[in-house]
This record gives C-alpha cells, sequence and structure tokens, in this order.
C-alpha cells in the first residue's frame, strides 16, 4: 500500500512540474547521455564531490577529536559548522538530481539517507566527545559500538531468548490463530458481524498491559512472553484477513459461481490470493507488534536473559552503552524481520499493481 | 346490475368510489408504509445488524470467562479447603472459586465491584483512586498526543515543500517505523530523571516520540493527495504557495490526519502506561499494573486494565465524533 501511495505521490510531483521537466526535455532532446541535460549531471557531481570532501574531512577531524577528546579549540567546531554547511548543499544537490535511469535512481535514493544518517552519526559522536557529555546521559556512537563489538556473546543469548523463543513462536501461533479465526468468521456470517466490531475495539485498546497476567499464568520465562504476543497479533491478522477475504470484485465472484465453483473453490483459488495483500499487511504489522511485546513483556519479570531484561537492568545500573547496543540489536531484528517478510509479499504477490514498478 | 356489497354501497356511482380512492390514495401507502415499518420483534430482525451478534458473542465471552474462573481457580480453592480440614460439596467449590482474594483469574463480578469500589467510592485525590491513576496517565498521553501530532504535521509539511527533507528524511521515517522504539523508554525516563526531568514532562517526550511517526507518514501522504488537475487549476488560478497549501493541501490532507491520529492517540496512551513502568510504581495505571504484579493483586491489575481500556476507547471515539464535526462543517454528507 505504501509503496503504490508513493509511486503516485511521485507521479503527482512530476505531473505538477510536468511543464518545465517537459520542456527541459523537450529542449534537450539532441543530447546524447540518458536524455539528461547535462548541468543536472554538472549539479551530481557537484554534490557528490562536495560530500566526498566531507567524508574525508571529517574522518580526519574524528581522528583529530579522539586524540585530544575534551580539548579541542574554537577553530574545531567552527569547521564543523563548515561541513555542516557542505552536507547541506551537497545532500540537496544530489536531492535535486533526477534521472529515468532506474538502478541510477535508486543508487541515489539510497545515497541521500545514508548521507544524512552518517551527518546525524558524526554529529552525535563529535557533541558528545567534544563537549564531555557524560556516558550515563547519552554514550558517542564509538562508545556504543566498542561495547556492541565486546559484548556480542551477551547480545546473541539475548537475541534467541527473545526474538528466536518469545518473538517468532508468538508470532506464529498469533498470525496463525488469526488466519483460521478470520476463515471461521467467514464461513459463519453471524461470527463475522459478531467479531469484528469487537475486533476493531480491541485493536485500539493497550493489549500490552495483559503482560503481567501472562507473567503470572505462564511463568517469567518465554512461554509468557510468546503469549502478549499472540494476543497483541491475533487482532490485525482477524481483521484484515476478514476485510481481504471481502475485498473480492462482485464480477469475479459472479465467474466463480457461473463456474458452479464450491465454496472452497471459491476461497482458494479467488478470495485467498485476492486477500494476500492485506495478509501480508498484517504480517509487517505484526513483525513490529511482536517485537514490543516480547521486549515490553519482559520488563515484568524474565529469568536473566533476554533484551527486555537487559534494557531494564542495565539502565538501572547506568549501563546506558549496553542499553543502546540492545537497542541497536532490536533495531536491526525489527528491519531484518520486517524486511523479510515484505520480500515474501513481493515473492507471493508479485502480480499485484503495488508489486510492479 | 349485480347487487352491491354494503362497502360499495355507500358510493353513489362507481366513479366516485374511483376518485374518492383517488384522492386518498397517498394516505392509504401511508397507511401500508407505516404498518410495513412497525418494528417486528423476531430473532431474524435482531441478528440482522451488528449489534445482536456482538452481544451474543459479548455473552458467550462472559459465559467463558466464568467457566475458565471454575476451572483455574479450582486447585487452590481446593488447597485451601483441605488446609482447613473442611468438607465440601461442589457448589461450594464453584462459589469459592469466585470469591478467592488473589485468584488466578478474577471473575468479571470482582472486576466490576473493585472497579466500583476504587473509582466510585474512593476520594478522587486519594491514592487509592483508579481515577486519580487514570488521570495522572491521562494528562501525559494527551500532553504527548498534542505535542508529538504539532510535531509530526510540522514535519510532513518541510518533507512535502523540502525536497532534501523528503529524501533524506523520510526513508528514516519509514524505516524506524519498523524497529520496536517502545524498547527504549526505560532510558529515556531514567536518562531524563538523572538530569531532574521527573513526573509528567518525561513520560509525555515517549508519547510524543511515538505519535510523531504515524502522523508525519500519513501527513505527508495527505498533502500529497491533491490530484494533478487540482494543482494545475490552483496554478492557473497563479496561487501563491500558502494559498495552496491552506486551500487545497490542508484539506484534502485532513481525512489521513484524523485516520492518523486515532492510530496515535492509542499508542500515546500504551507510550504513558510502559513509560510508567521504570520509576518504579508512584502513580499511574502502568504504575498499578506493576504493583498488581509484585504483589500478586490480579483484580486490582484486571481493573487497570479496564481502565486503561475504557480511556483508550473514549480517546478514539472523541477523535471519531471530532473527526465528524469538522467534515460536516466541510460539507460532507
Amino acid at each position: 500500500m505504501k509503496k503504490s501511495a508513493s509511486k503516485q505521490l511521485s507521479l503527482a510531483t512530476t505531473a505538477m512540474d510536468g511543464a518545465s521537466t517537459g520542456f527541459a526535455g523537450a529542449t534537450n532532446r539532441s543530447a546524447p547521455v540518458l536524455g539528461q541535460p547535462p548541468r543536472m549531471f554538472l549539479g551530481l557531481g557537484r554534490g557528490l564531490l562536495l560530500l566526498g570532501m566531507v567524508l574525508v574531512a571529517a574522518g580526519y577531524s574524528l581522528v583529530y577529536l579522539h586524540q585530544h577528546p575534551g580539548a579541542v579549540a574554537i577553530g574545531f567546531w567552527l569547521s564543523v559548522l563548515l561541513f555542516w554547511a557542505m552536507t547541506w548543499i551537497g545532500i540537496n544537490a544530489v536531492a535535486e538530481f533526477e534521472t529515468l535511469h532506474k538502478n541510477l535512481q535508486r543508487l541515489i535514493d539510497v545515497l541521500v539517507p545514508l548521507c544524512f544518517g552518517m551527518w546525524i552519526l558524526y554529529l552525535w559522536e563529535v557533541i558528545t566527545v567534544g563537549f564531555g557529555v557524560p556516558k550515563v546521559l547519552l554514550p558517542a556512537p564509538s562508545d556504543i559500538a566498542l561495547r556492541l563489538v565486546s559484548s556480542l556473546d551477551i547480545l546473541r543469548k539475548d537475541f534467541y531468548q527473545t526474538f528466536a523463543k518469545a518473538v517468532l513462536s508468538g508470532y506464529i501461533m498469533g498470525c496463525g490463530a488469526g488466519f483460521l479465526t478470520a476463515i471461521l468468521a467467514d464461513r459463519f456470517d453471524f461470527l463475522r458481524r459478531g467479531l469484528l466490531p469487537l475486533g476493531n475495539l480491541v485493536s485500539a485498546l493497550p493489549i500490552i498491559g495483559v503482560a503481567p497476567i501472562m507473567v503470572m499464568w505462564f511463568g517469567f520465562d518465554w512461554q509468557s512472553k510468546a503469549a502478549v504476543v499472540v494476543i497483541m497479533t491475533f487482532f490485525p491478522m482477524l481483521i484484515n484477513t476478514v476485510t481481504g477475504l471481502n475485498a473480492v470484485a462482485t464480477m469475479e465472484r459472479d465467474l466463480m459461481y457461473s463456474y458452479g465453483a464450491s465454496y472452497n473453490q471459491t476461497l482458494l483459488k479467488l478470495r485467498l490470493p485476492t486477500a494476500l495483500p492485506f495478509l501480508f499487511d498484517a504480517l509487517k504489522i505484526n513483525s513490529t507488534l511482536a517485537m514490543i511485546g516480547a521486549i515490553v513483556a519482559e520488563f515484568f519479570g524474565t529469568p536473566i536473559v533476554g533484551m527486555g531484561f537487559r534494557i531494564s537492568t542495565e539502565v538501572g545500573r547506568m549501563n546506558i552503552d549496553m542499553v543502546w547496543a540492545e537497542i541497536v540489536v532490536a533495531a536491526l531484528a525489527g528491519s531484518a524481520f520486517y524486511g523479510i517478510t515484505a520480500l515474501l509479499e513481493r515473492y507471493f504477490t508479485f502480480w499485484h499493481p503495488a508489486q510492479r514498478h | 346490475m349485480p347487487e352491491k356489497s354494503p362497502f360499495f354501497r355507500q358510493f353513489r356511482t362507481a366513479r366516485e368510489f374511483v376518485t374518492i380512492v383517488h384522492d386518498n390514495v397517498h394516505v392509504m401507502n401511508q397507511i401500508t408504509i407505516n404498518t410495513s415499518y412497525t418494528p417486528l420483534v423476531s430473532w431474524q430482525r435482531l441478528m440482522a445488524g451488528s449489534a445482536g451478534p456482538v452481544t451474543v458473542m459479548v455473552i458467550i465471552l462472559i459465559v467463558i470467562w466464568y467457566i475458565a474462573v471454575i476451572f483455574m481457580n479450582t486447585p487452590w480453592q481446593i488447597d485451601k479447603f483441605k488446609r482447613a480440614h473442611q468438607q465440601w460439596t461442589t457448589w461450594e467449590l464453584v462459589q469459592g472459586t469466585m470469591q478467592q482474594r488473589r485468584p488466578v483469574i478474577p471473575a468479571p463480578h470482582q472486576v466490576l465491584v473493585e472497579l466500583y469500589k476504587t473509582v466510585v467510592q474512593k476520594n478522587v485525590t486519594s491514592r487509592r483512586s483508579l481515577v486519580y491513576h487514570s488521570a495522572v496517565t491521562l494528562s501525559s498521553t494527551l500532553l504527548g498526543f498534542l505535542t508529538g501530532g504539532l510535531l509530526g504535521i510540522f514535519l510532513a509539511v518541510g518533507i512535502v515543500h523540502v525536497k532534501s527533507l523528503d529524501k533524506s528524511l523520510m526513508p528514516w521515517i519509514i524505516a524506524s517505523q519498523t524497529i520496536p522504539i517502545l524498547a527504549i523508554a526505560p532510558m529515556v525516563i531514567v536518562v531524563l530523571g538523572a538530569i531532574g526531568l521527573k513526573g509528567l514532562i518525561p513520560k509525555s517526550i515517549i508519547s510524543m516520540y511515538l505519535c510523531f511517526f504515524p502522523v508525519a507518514i500519513s501527513m505527508v501522504k495527505g498533502l500529497r493527495s491533491p490530484d494533478p488537475l487540482q494543482l494545475d487549476l490552483m496554478r492557473t488560478f497563479s496561487a501563491s504557495k500558502s494559498q495552496v497549501f491552506f486551500k487545497l493541501r490542508w484539506q484534502s490532507a485532513l481525512p489521513y490526519l484524523f485516520t492518523s491520529l486515532k492510530v496515535s492517540v492509542a499508542i500515546s496512551l500504551v507510550g504513558a502506561i510502559v513509560a510508567e513502568l521504570p520509576t518504579g510504581a508512584q502513580a499511574g495505571l502502568g504504575s498499578r499494573l506493576l504493583a498488581g504484579s509484585y504483589y500478586g493483586q490480579t483484580v486490582q491489575i484486571w481493573a487497570a486494565l479496564v481502565a486503561a481500556s475504557v480511556l483508550a476507547a473514549g480517546l478514539v471515539s472523541l477523535i471519531g465524533v471530532v473527526e465528524r464535526v469538522v467534515f460536516k462543517r466541510m460539507g460532507a454528507h
């Protein structure tokens, strides 16, 4: 959905500037390279050059900073300001560039946010180290990275406990149960009309609050976290599947009817495939919800391992760099989980307009 | 001429009958319409909409709940009888499962009684009053929601108008939707507490942080939703950028705004509740949950959960009401 929308957006913006770009394209038809006006390449080149210069200079300044921590002069901060201006101009120049070459455009679209992210990290590092911000408030990215590398073993155990045991099992059970209930609700209309409003209501409620109850029922280990994840993922899946199963157009349904297709045939050959994009939407929403559910449920009690446990205890000990390392792992795991779901979506719903671009 | 029936005898001619019928046909129609719409209390009619099925489902769920109460609380109850060396009948056992002070799962009426005790019977300013704790959570929820919503809107306006912001910031905002942001809540609370910020502000910062992502994303979508024809029209009017914004973009973005506000007020409440956990049970619904979990006060946990749910449902439907009023004033039907 997001993709189709953003595609539409970009269409809208290009149409907005349609007059100017169309005109430029017409005048530069003689230009041999890609049909782009050369001065746009000039802008891109200038921007990339600026960013490259900043990269080298900023790298050098970091080395300098770590040799003289907390004792940098005004000249250093002035040069940081200069880098800031250069980055801003460079990013602007690169972001302005638009091309019809798909791969080049994709590269640019990755490069711009990457540069922005690196700049934020650089600023974070320079400010925390340069001003000597205490580590208990905000550790520098380099501290976090060091901590991450040095405690990989603990992080791996926490990840295994929280993600592999609690999140994955809860996710599979919750999504499966939601899906099966939706099929049942589809078969019996009464159930659908009774359950759907309830499901809509429940999905707006703070379900995470059941965590202490689940900890009491299923104990401190991963089972209670999986139970929270089951409850959190159940309702989005239920609602989306029911909506998806009803998204079939009347014409298609009539066609199946005229073939004399049974309920099961219509379900398997028409309605489930139509519902797939909705299913994957729910799977993607649930991938984030499952992580949140498991981590927050661990705040209510765990054995001495797990990402949520580590976060809450290390916060108590003021080891903030360890907390950040754990958050980095959680972020990576969350993004990878989401990304894999999105890849599966692309594989299974390749026919859907949102995927064809 | 055939004999007239008594009914027809009151008319002199057939023509008079036809005229009278013709003149009164709308009255007759009215009568038939009215009779056909008299409420017919039948099972089918009750179950036709969604209100009936929902009621049935709720009743079924409550019955399941009671059955679960009996089965899950039985072991402890039997234990209790044995310790007291007491003979017990099945009926006494069933009664006992619904009257425990710390049941594995409290019966619905126990939760209702607890709610009545802590909402109605306690003074609002008392620390035992659920209204007091709800108000604490609600205040940080609302503060976070307002600031987060405004921040999201401003960010979206920036992203729509500044191309490099769109290219550099937007991918990060979308990517951050995939990470469990709530995990940083304890750190934010403790770190801000270390520099002297305590109470309302840190909690609402977490709510704000959770709120602004959905608002920003949908507002970017919404502000870009006017179709090219409408934008071209504004261009032919030679409208300035601010005119295009206030007369076209803002209006088209409103449906997106309200949808995202409903999402974000719900997660704002979640953020406020989770933010109350690490400070260790001082005030608020989150602390009620945590305290209940420490001391095994299950009835208290369930009551806090019900209060949180009522709060969430109320906030979401409040935004729904505002949405309807706004759209009505904008001319929607």
